[in-house]
């Protein structure tokens, strides 16, 4: 065909799509977006479809038949689960203005600018050699036109470059690239020509392909079924219509399956597709059925085609070509022309798409953070004329890097096995990225683990040992493995044979990276930025916007130092006018009066993040704000608006403990008031029975006496003894009950002065003399003469002593001994009886006062029931103690102590002291 | 002071004093001999049980403040034996509560008198518990 014309056609193709992008691109500078609606978002989803679907589906049909399918039906599974996947990833990409894959991962596991460079040296590599496919096949489809029917494949190494049209393809491709791939500094704004030429180029593919089908099944043959009629006459086209039967054909079909599932969401046009330049997410809900829809109807003539072209082309020629090939067997050039610029079509956009993702990578997520690392910059330099540079620089050198892959490798590799080798590579952005959003615990040092061993992996089963292939040294290699080691041969790794080579690459290289991310993870701690990227991309449908982040950095710059900052990478207008929005925002009209907070800095990050990525945006900023390191009070002062309402509502909190602590306390006094009460009620109830106890024999006694004047004159001296006795007792009562209500209240007047205890021992007995001498009782005194005096209250102490002498009167069989000595500080009295003695389970319960403590020997003495009470208060608010001993039968030893000097009364007494 | 008729002409009817204090015994055994009672005198609660059970008596007069087991505690225990059901029993107490009152007539008491007491309505009473009812005399 002549080349004039051909070369006419695609110039024309090439210049629709340059008018098409260009449109969009003005009506969006007019505030038309042409791109906003879901039909648009999803064709530009096809750029799935490459020239390896346009040419390569077919070839692949030919040779293994339905085998083709899988890589279409990963993505329409993948589809059904848009909602829930793409959905969250485009949410969490807005908020934190992801410009690509690698910022995504970066993003995720705090701003990592390791993770991103590995993620783009990753993504390069892996698809650096899918580029030169695309290449490869623009330069065959045209040379195969131009010298048909000579279907001689050229010799690359024999065609100079500047003859080659794969070389000013890629000139072109780059030239679009530029043209409309970096036309904003911002690469999370829309690149919206891109997209409206992207769909264009959708149709366009789709078109031409069913065209050619369509030629084929009904014009070369009566329909489907005189064609399928005819090639299951041929025994070897028979076996193309059904399943391998090999027993490993469903495990090789379901990795290729995983595989293309993944590839629809991790390659890096993908993402840039479906995610940078998604306009609303709702438009997911359309292009998850129109997507998988247009893979099946461009996927209808696949097998009709291969069949037809095996039946009907002969000669040694790449089934890969049939496309072409058909319609020129029948002289059907213009048709020929129409599959060619299809062909191209599919190629130029998955080279355009690519190359603006790739470059956006290669400068945001490497070269940007190096050069900030090393400081290349010098602080005045404006910047954003420079990364736009950058940028351009860079997809100039992915272009010219996938040309050069071409021109190295081109005769060797069938367009198949670089296709999946590239989506193999991908694929290892799975684990990182899917654990990423779902996993809170997925840590950086996980995440780099798993992706650089699963590349090594990848590398090794895969690319190794086809570069060993061209090298010439591959068959030992990969029959023998490495130094002979069969256990390391790359397409049987630890003697895991059967499989497919990418069957086998994937299943290793997902063990391990999925492994790895797993045990890298829980074995590593994270950062606090970490944790907080973490929570932030798990839990995004819980955050309406990124102004809910709480803040945990914190440092010192100025306003200007931000403006300084943003002007070097936006430029002054654009600074400007973001700082202003800002400032607007926070209720300010001035942002040079603004005060640098958490928030400020964080939506500065954002801004440049926009631009050159998170982790370069994140060293940019760092630069200039001193990051200090993180204490707990300056956590507790880095709060942002939200935490402030935390802060506030933690006070609210905090007042409402203390209320009700307060309340608490409160009720714990009334309760011990009440209680006080009811003591008091008890003592007031037991005071009146005493009371009442003697009342009742004078009573009752005097009413006898009164009705029967001629009584007796013993019995009525009898009766008017127990009168006269039960009266004294009652007045004692009245006494002790007004002495205990004083020492109770410590309303006591203290009488201190020096005591000598010995005569206060001796008055006390001769006072009581007459009780011992009643009932022939025995009393020896042990008082030494050198016992010192003690500095207390005489008449307080004289009570005690003439309680315990009574009592021992009362309760002795027939001896008490009263024993005085000097213990320390402190002097001890005893008073031994023979009597009873005291049961151990009353010896705390007869101090109490009235206690009901059943007489030990059943006999019941005379007494008030405040005689002990009373001498453990008077004893006790003297400084000292008074207890009882001894064995129960064996009679009772009542002890008490007292300090000798200086008297320090107990410190609720004190105020009291005279 | 008033005699009184002696309700069983065979024996006099036999009254158990139960009370710890001394002088409180001494008057009230008076006034039962006086009134022509055979009297009885227990100072706890587990005594006056013992008595019971060896010869009951036909009334109980019952203070409640008692060393070890109280009044109430034996008046329902005198009340819990039907072979009892015949002996009276009266309360002699302190305790004047209106509480306290309603407890001991539910418990079973005959009487309830309070401290210190009036001897005439003290005897009165010893009289009216033990006069059998006008239709059960001959």
């Amino acid at each position: 065909m002549n080349l004039g014309l051909i070369s006419f056609v695609a110039l024309i193709y090439i210049g629709a799509l340059f008018a098409i992008a260009y449109y969009g691109d003005r009506e969006a500078e007019r505030g038309r977006s042409l791109i906003n609606t879901p039909y648009i978002y999803a064709l530009s989803l096809t750029v799935y479809c490459t020239a390896w679907t346009f040419y390569g589906s077919v070839g692949r049909a030919a040779t293994s038949g339905v085998d083709f399918l899988p890589i279409y039906l990963g993505p329409t599974i993948m589809a059904a689960l848009w909602w829930f996947v793409l959905r969250k990833i485009i949410r969490i990409s807005k908020i934190q203005h992801i410009t690509s894959i690698a910022d995504f991962i970066a993003s995720r596991y705090g701003k990592s600018a390791l993770l991103g460079g590995l993620v783009t040296a990753m993504a390069v590599l892996g698809v650096i050699p899918y580029i030169s496919l695309q290449l490869k096949a623009v330069s065959y489809s045209f040379t195969l036109l131009w010298h048909y029917p000579n279907l001689a494949l050229p010799d690359l190494d024999a065609i100079p470059i500047l003859r080659d049209t794969g070389f000013y393809v890629a000139l072109i491709m780059a030239a679009f690239a530029i043209l409309f791939g970096t036309r904003h500094l911002d690469a999370t704004e829309h690149h919206e020509g891109l997209v409206l030429a992207m769909a264009f180029e959708s149709i366009v593919k789709l078109l031409t392909f069913l065209s050619v089908g369509v030629f084929v099944t009904f014009t070369l043959f009566r329909g489907t079924g005189d064609l399928f009629a005819r090639a299951a006459m041929q025994p070897d086209l028979r076996r193309l219509f059904a399943f391998d039967q090999t027993p490993l054909a469903y495990q090789n079909w379901f990795w290729l399956i995983l595989l293309s599932m993944f590839a629809t969401l991790l390659l890096p046009r993908q993402f840039q597709m479906a995610v940078v330049e998604n306009v609303n997410e709702r438009h997911i809900e359309t292009a998850t059925w129109l997507f998988p829809f247009y893979l099946f109807v461009i996927n209808l003539f696949v097998v009709p085609i291969a069949l037809a072209g095996r039946l009907l082309v002969a000669g040694d020629v790449s089934p890969d070509m049939y496309v072409l090939l058909l319609p020129l067997e029948r002289s059907a050039n213009w048709l020929a022309l129409l599959a060619f610029v299809g062909g191209i079509s599919a190629a130029t956009g998955m080279i355009i798409v690519e190359t603006v993702a790739l470059s956006t990578m290669l400068t945001n997520d490497l070269m940007m953070p190096l050069l900030l690392h090393a400081n290349a910059f010098s602080a005045s330099r404006d910047l954003s004329s420079f990364m736009l540079n950058l940028r351009r620089g860079a997809i100039l050198l992915v272009v010219f890097l996938g040309y050069l892959f071409f021109r190295l490798t081109g005769k060797t590799f069938s367009m198949v096995s670089i296709g999946l080798i590239s989506f193999a590579a991908v694929v290892q952005f799975a684990p990182a990225l899917l654990g990423g959003i779902y996993w809170k615990g997925g840590t950086r040092r996980g995440a780099l683990l798993g992706l650089l061993s699963g590349f090594l992996v990848w590398a090794y089963t895969l690319p190794l040992p086809l570069l060993a292939q061209t090298a010439g040294l591959g068959d030992a290699f990969i029959e023998a493995g490495p130094w002979g080691v069969s256990w390391l041969r790359p397409y049987a790794l630890f003697g895991l044979t059967g499989y497919e080579p990418i069957t086998h690459a994937l299943f290793w290289s997902l063990l391990v990276n999925a492994s790895l991310y797993l045990i890298g993870s829980l074995w590593s701690g994270e950062s606090a930025l970490e944790h907080r990227q973490a929570a932030l991309f798990v839990d995004i449908f819980r955050h309406v916007g990124g102004s809910e982040q709480v803040q945990i950095w914190r440092g010192e710059a100025s306003p200007l130092d931000l403006q300084t900052l943003m002007q070097r990478f936006l430029g002054r207008s654009r600074a400007e006018q973001l700082l202003s929005e800002y400032a607007r925002t926070r209720g300010v009209t001035d942002w040079r009066a603004l005060e640098t907070d958490a928030d400020m800095i964080e939506e500065v990050e954002r801004q440049l993040a926009g631009v050159v990525g998170a982790a370069s945006a994140r060293v940019a900023v760092a630069s200039i704000v001193t990051e200090e390191p993180l204490d707990i009070t300056k956590v507790i002062h880095m709060l942002d608006e939200t935490s402030q309402v935390v802060a506030y509502s933690r006070q609210l909190e905090q007042k409402s403990r203390e209320l009700e602590a307060a309340t608490a306390e409160l009720r714990e006094a009334n309760r011990r008031l009440q209680e006080l009460d009811r003591l008091k009620d008890e003592f007031i109830s037991t005071v009146t029975h005493e009371l009442r106890t003697p009342l009742t024999s004078i009573r009752a006694l005097t009413e006898i006496l009164y009705y029967n004047p001629d009584l007796p004159a013993a019995q009525r001296q009898q009766f008017l003894d127990i009168i006269t006795k039960e009266i004294a007792r009652l007045s004692r009562l009245i006494n002790d009950v007004l002495d205990f209500a004083k020492l109770e209240s410590k309303a006591y007047d203290w009488n201190l002065k020096p005591v000598n205890l010995k005569m206060l021992i001796s008055d006390a007995f001769d006072a009581t003399r007459q009780l011992f001498l009643e009932r022939n009782i025995t009393v020896r005194m042990e008082l030494p003469d050198d016992a010192p005096d003690a500095l207390t209250d005489n008449d307080l102490l004289m009570q005690v002593i003439l309680n315990l002498l009574s009592n021992a009167a009362k309760f002795t069989t027939d001896q008490v001994t009263v024993r005085l000595r000097q213990e320390g500080d402190f002097l001890r009295v005893d008073v031994i009886d023979n009597g009873p003695g005291v049961d151990p389970a009353y010896r705390e319960t007869i101090f109490e006062k009235f206690s009901q403590v059943p007489p030990p020997d059943g006999i019941r003495r005379q007494g008030t029931g405040l005689g002990l009470p009373i001498s453990r208060a008077i004893i006790t608010q003297l400084g000292g103690r008074i207890w009882v001993e001894g064995k129960p039968g064996q009679g009772a030893t009542f002890s008490f102590t007292l300090p000798i000097s200086p008297f320090k009364p107990s410190q609720e007494t004190s105020h009291a002291t005279t | 002071m008033p005699q009184p008729e002696s309700p069983v002409p065979s024996h006099p009817p036999r009254v158990l004093i139960v009370d710890d204090e001394p002088n409180i015994i001494i008057s009230i055994e008076f006034l039962l001999r006086q009134a022509g009672y055979t009297t009885q005198v227990a100072h706890s609660g587990e005594d006056a049980l013992r008595i019971l059970q060896q010869e009951p008596p036909d009334l109980v007069v019952l203070d409640i403040m008692l060393p070890g087991m109280d009044g109430f505690e034996v008046c329902q225990w005198i009340r819990e034996h039907s072979e009892w059901n015949h002996v009276k029993i009266m309360m002699l107490t302190a305790k004047g509560r209106d509480a306290e009152i309603s407890k001991g007539f539910a418990l079973g008491a005959d009487a309830y008198i309070t401290k210190p007491f009036s001897t005439r309505h003290f005897v009165e009473e010893v009289h009216r518990l033990l006069t059998p009812p006008a239709e059960d005399r001959i």
